[in-house]
């Protein structure tokens, strides 16, 4: 049970209190209503880019890491294709450092040609670093396109290639930081060893001089229903042969999208699953093999993952998955694999109560979805999950024609 | 009106709370110690066992053991060990160090009484089944592959190498390695390293008297295993140094990896290179990160560590950067580190460099788990929570005549093993 208090200031930021007097920390933590989907094509990878721009001084700050580390605080952030989250820790007496620096880049940036002309440099490293100087590091950039023909879940936050990153301008920062940086599309959460009486105080000082804003109305093209089958083939120099198989599923606040998570888990969580056993275990096709979700805002992905053993054919493989596939959907779980997956989802969420920030970021997260509270009912929807809707889930998704494959094949001059 | 160019006022950490664990011993001699905290119904517990035994000739039979332990039993296949552990939405899991080697089981209280025996079990009755081992070794064989087609491994494992040569630390595995596994080195290594005599336990979360009888019920009788062992020793003959190029002509990014054998957590300098270590490469705001990344841009990330063992400990930086500017990222690495050894760090830096160790100090300590994490720490170095409080004073005190010594003692770039993988 994560405890919450909630308020709004007048310029329409949501604020959240969690008060946990256990540790002498505090944590403050940020969600921006904006992620890669939020993106024009052709300024692909901007979500990600501004978020390494947000490090580099605010209007009344030159420098945004300093002073933190000067009272003993970390901080970092990430973006995906959904949101931007921005987070500190420090100790819970210097919190007021977090508001000054927090609130002073949502009013304004520095907007600083050298930190703009670095972070390029340093995003396009980053780029080359996780998905291009390694084997199957571009899985996402290729399968992304493959699986999205419409809907803006087709490019990667990373951006679709490097000539995109190193054109953004200037004039692209400021407009991104307008549409987007503001009250009205941000959620604080303030949790550790702190009172929500001070944390008001300190929002109002600190955060309800800024305008409003804006709200930013999101209207994104809707992905069709896909009905043909689709592959794609990469011959490179990859060790393995390998594919990725991205299947369409419902979005994160479906009423169905946790038996869509329990369905993954009895496909492939943990050395009890069924993919693992079945295909990696039995018929020792496979030396890697994974199903899991992308957990999206919108129509999200299911995807079925696996590197193939040595001297296993592509046609083997990919059948024995499907045999996998159409068993599931075909006939009901059985009790004990259900009760076993309720099981390990109760665990997972009473064990990510033991940090901090975890607690923080759910919160923010939770009520960006529509409202904080349900954190603490979400283990009850997957509790609610029986067999049958499993199946259907399962029926409804593994479908030929709604699949898009990625195929990874050693080239032979390697 | 608020005037925001001004800096809130702001305390420096000045307490730092341990929880120091309960001792406890099960009937047959096997220590506990206990953080009992925390406000969740849920549990870790950790069986350590220090690693032994230890050959040229099989350098992986402590690592496949800790990968296979849990796959069969006299009574249990693989399959149903998982079952049982997942039914019960716990998790098993098993991690092969370069001192230790462990078994941890997470639960939640509630099913502890359930999970315990079958974690008895696989301490007390794996049999390693030769098609288990078989799948292993071919499943590993090819995922080595794949790391072997990344540079920041092929770094690390050179690295590690060319400063500790053929002993656990630096063994250097080649795929042929997997294919000469044994079951016999298995069994083998199984019984004379998985013993009460050679096993601690740690134990963190809500944990009461009724629950430790629980564990002593299971865990206190009489175990299988008693083949006589020797507990894993290391010297080391002289490092490998100078440059170590491995060509990669299609990367785009080089991995470096440099650094030489050092000090570990028992050594009185430890702490204050510690602080040396933070300042140049240890957060986000160090002169590595300031200069290669935030000025230049050459890189995504670059830092060093100080990392402790039991018979050594090493000093290393690590980085990718474009293949273009690969030189250039080394000869400014150079720069930084002759800096410290030639000019005083300013007082404002080393400051700072205090007080964000302390906040970090102090946020690490987040709850039941990481309380018992650093009791490992100093149980295994043979220290006791003393070494906490130098620590700390360390921090707070260090000054900058102290830092330039520090790293003119340690920091001998002459005596560096210097890794590129990629191209420069």
């Amino acid at each position: 049970m994560v405890d919450f208090n909630r308020f709004t200031l007048a310029n329409g930021l949501r604020v959240l209190v969690h008060e946990d007097d256990t540790t002498p920390m505090a944590v403050l933590n940020i969600v921006y209503d904006v992620g890669a989907r939020d993106e024009e094509e052709g300024k692909t990878g901007f979500a990600h880019l501004f978020e390494h721009l947000m490090f580099g001084g605010s209007v009344n700050i030159p420098s945004y890491d300093e002073p933190l580390q000067r009272v003993g605080g970390e901080n970092n952030a990430f973006t995906s294709n959904d949101i931007t989250n921005y987070y500190i820790t420090l100790p819970a007496t210097n919190i007021e450092t977090a508001f000054w620096l927090e609130s002073d880049r949502m009013l304004s940036l520095a907007f600083s040609e050298k930190s703009l002309e670095t972070q390029r440099n340093v995003v396009c490293e980053e780029f080359k670093q996780r998905y291009l100087n390694q084997p199957y590091g571009d899985v996402w950039l290729k399968l992304r396109p493959l699986a999205y023909q419409k809907h803006p879940y087709r490019w990667a936050t990373i951006g679709q290639d490097l000539a995109q990153i190193e054109n953004a301008s200037m004039e692209d920062v400021k407009a991104f930081f307008k549409k987007h940086y503001n009250p009205q599309n941000a959620i604080l959460v303030v949790g550790g060893n702190v009172k929500t009486a001070d944390v008001k105080v300190l929002a109002e000082k600190w955060f309800a001089p800024i305008p409003s804003g804006d709200k930013y109305l999101r209207d994104l093209p809707k992905e069709s229903v896909q009905t043909v089958e689709r592959k794609e083939t990469v011959i490179t120099n990859v060790p393995l042969n390998a594919f990725y198989m991205a299947f369409k599923m419902p979005a994160r606040r479906d009423a169905d999208y946790q038996a869509y998570d329990l369905l993954a888990d009895i496909l492939s969580q943990g050395q009890s699953s069924r993919l693992y056993n079945s295909l990696l275990k039995d018929q020792q096709l496979f030396s890697d093999i994974h199903a899991y979700i992308t957990s999206s805002m919108d129509e999200g992905l299911f995807i079925v993952e696996g590197k193939l053993s040595e001297g296993v054919s592509m046609e083997d493989a990919e059948a024995a998955v499907w045999v996998e596939l159409n068993k599931i959907a075909g006939e009901e779980v059985t009790g004990t694999e259900l009760t076993k997956v309720k099981n390990k989802s109760e665990s997972i969420m009473v064990f990510a109560e033991m940090s901090l920030l975890d607690k923080a970021m759910n919160l923010a997260y939770y009520e960006l979805l529509g409202d904080a509270s349900d954190l603490n009912t979400e283990i009850d929807k997957y509790l609610a999950v029986d067999a049958v809707k499993i199946q259907n889930a399962a029926k409804k998704t593994f479908v030929r024609e709604q699949c898009s494959t990625l195929y990874y094949l050693i080239s032979n001059n390697a | 009106m608020l005037d925001r160019t001004l800096i809130p006022e702001s305390k420096q950490v000045n307490e730092i709370n341990f929880i120091a664990p309960k001792k406890q011993e099960l009937d047959n001699g096997i220590k506990v110690f206990t953080i009992n905290a925390g406000r969740q119904e849920l549990v870790r517990i950790e069986l350590v066992f220090e690693n032994v035994n230890w050959t040229e000739a099989h350098p992986l039979q402590a690592i496949a053991v800790s990968h296979l332990i849990n796959n069969g039993t006299k009574m249990l296949t693989a399959r149903e060990i998982a079952d049982k552990v997942d039914y019960y939405g716990a998790f098993l899991q098993t991690d092969y160090g370069a001192d230790q080697s462990s078994i941890k089981v997470y639960t939640l209280n509630k099913h502890l009484e359930a999970v315990l025996p079958i974690l008895w079990s696989v301490l007390n009755e794996s049999i390693f089944p030769q098609h288990e081992l078989d799948i292993f070794k071919q499943n590993q064989q090819q995922s080595l592959k794949v790391s072997l087609q990344k540079n920041d491994f092929i770094a690390r494992k050179n690295f590690a190498h060319a400063i500790f040569g053929n002993t656990a630390y630096g063994s250097n595995i080649e795929v042929e390695d997997y294919q000469a596994i044994e079951r016999e080195e298995l069994t083998g290594y199984f019984s004379a390293a998985y013993k009460p005599e050679n096993c601690t336990i740690f134990v963190a979360g809500k944990f009461e008297e009724s629950e430790f009888a629980i564990l002593n019920k299971t865990f206190g009788k009489e175990w299988s295993n008693s083949t006589p062992s020797a507990v894993n020793v290391f010297s080391f003959s002289s490092s490998v140094t100078g440059e170590i190029f491995i060509e990669r002509p299609d990367a785009i990014q080089s991995a470096i990896r440099m650094g030489l054998r050092s000090v570990n957590r028992t050594h009185a300098d430890f702490p204050a290179f510690q602080v040396l270590n933070c300042l140049l490469g240890g957060y986000f705001g160090s002169r590595l990160m300031a200069n290669i990344r935030e000025d230049k841009g050459y890189t995504y990330g670059i830092g060093s560590a100080i990392v402790s063992m039991k018979d050594a400990g090493y000093f290393f930086i690590a980085t990718e950067v474009g293949a273009d500017v690969c030189t250039s990222a080394l000869n400014e690495i150079e720069k930084e580190i002759d800096l410290l050894k030639t000019e005083l760090v300013p007082a404002e830096e080393l400051d700072l460099v205090r007080s964000y160790m302390l906040g970090s100090m102090l946020g690490s300590l987040e709850n039941a788990f990481s309380h018992a994490d650093k009791f490992k720490n100093i149980y295994f170095s043979g220290l006791s929570y003393d070494y906490y409080d130098n620590y700390i004073k360390t921090v707070k005190s260090i000054s900058a005549e102290e830092m330039m010594a520090l790293a003119n003692k340690y920091l001998n770039t002459a005596d560096f093993t210097k890794v590129i993988v990629g191209k420069k």
